[in-house]
């Protein structure tokens, strides 16, 4: 029962976290150095920071091995749509040029780090 | 850039972007690996493909817009693949509690 209730807490804690940061983003005037072509594109910007920070967590206190590759591959995942949210912001092209570069870089390094976990070389 | 053309890109991005938080939350917020994974695949992959289909319908059919659908390809084509690896990987690495 005492643990039930510490989760429950700590889940409340954690979902209060969530929204005031989201609401915080929201409604924060944004200086101008950030806003560059409108002020959604730069709130998203910052959006998808927080899911990083999310994911660095993970990575940070994950239990498993496996749980730190997860978090990794789920990073390499969400900065190919940053890129596309540089690209549209800022109007340079190039940006998703690193994106795609990226896509398939994190692919080679989840297979990499999946045939470590299973304790396979690399060259099998 | 009509006017139209520039709100239905802004609704695809912000719904990718929605997803995308749903999935990081999952990420931190269940308890086992496997789903956590399945949190991971469904909804960070949809999202993304979502912010690149929201940068074509904004660009429309220049360089930008075509290099965005074939980002949309490579994930649609890797993510899965990586996925299946890893849970292939934690379950041969003896960690079955469920």
């Amino acid at each position: 029962m005492e643990k039930k209730n510490r989760s429950k807490i700590s889940w409340f804690i954690g979902l209060l976290f969530l929204t005031g940061v989201l609401l915080f983003i929201v409604t924060k005037p944004i200086s101008s150095l950030l806003a560059w072509q409108s002020n959604f594109l730069s709130r998203c910007f910052f959006v998808l920071i927080l899911c990083f920070g999310m994911c660095l967590l993970r990575v940070m206190k994950g239990p498993l091995p496996a749980d730190r590759a997860v978090a990794m591959n789920t990073l390499g995942v969400l900065i190919v749509g940053f890129c596309a949210v540089l690209s549209v912001s800022t109007g340079r092209d190039w940006y998703l040029d690193i994106a795609i570069a990226w896509a398939l870089q994190s692919f080679i390094g989840a297979l990499a780090l999946a045939k470590y976990l299973e304790g396979r070389g690399f060259d099998e | 850039m009509n006017n139209l053309q520039q709100a239905i890109g802004y609704i695809f991005i912000l719904s990718g972007i929605a997803l995308d938080v749903f999935g990081c939350a999952g990420l931190i917020r269940l308890k086992n690996i496997y789903s956590r994974l399945q949190a991971m695949i469904k909804c960070v992959t949809l999202g993304t493909c979502l912010i690149l289909i929201g940068t074509f319908i904004l660009k429309g059919f220049c360089s930008t817009g075509m290099k965005a659908m074939l980002a949309v390809v490579f994930l649609l084509l890797t993510s899965p693949v990586s996925a299946h690896a890893l849970a292939r990987a934690a379950h041969k690495a003896g960690n079955n509690k469920i």
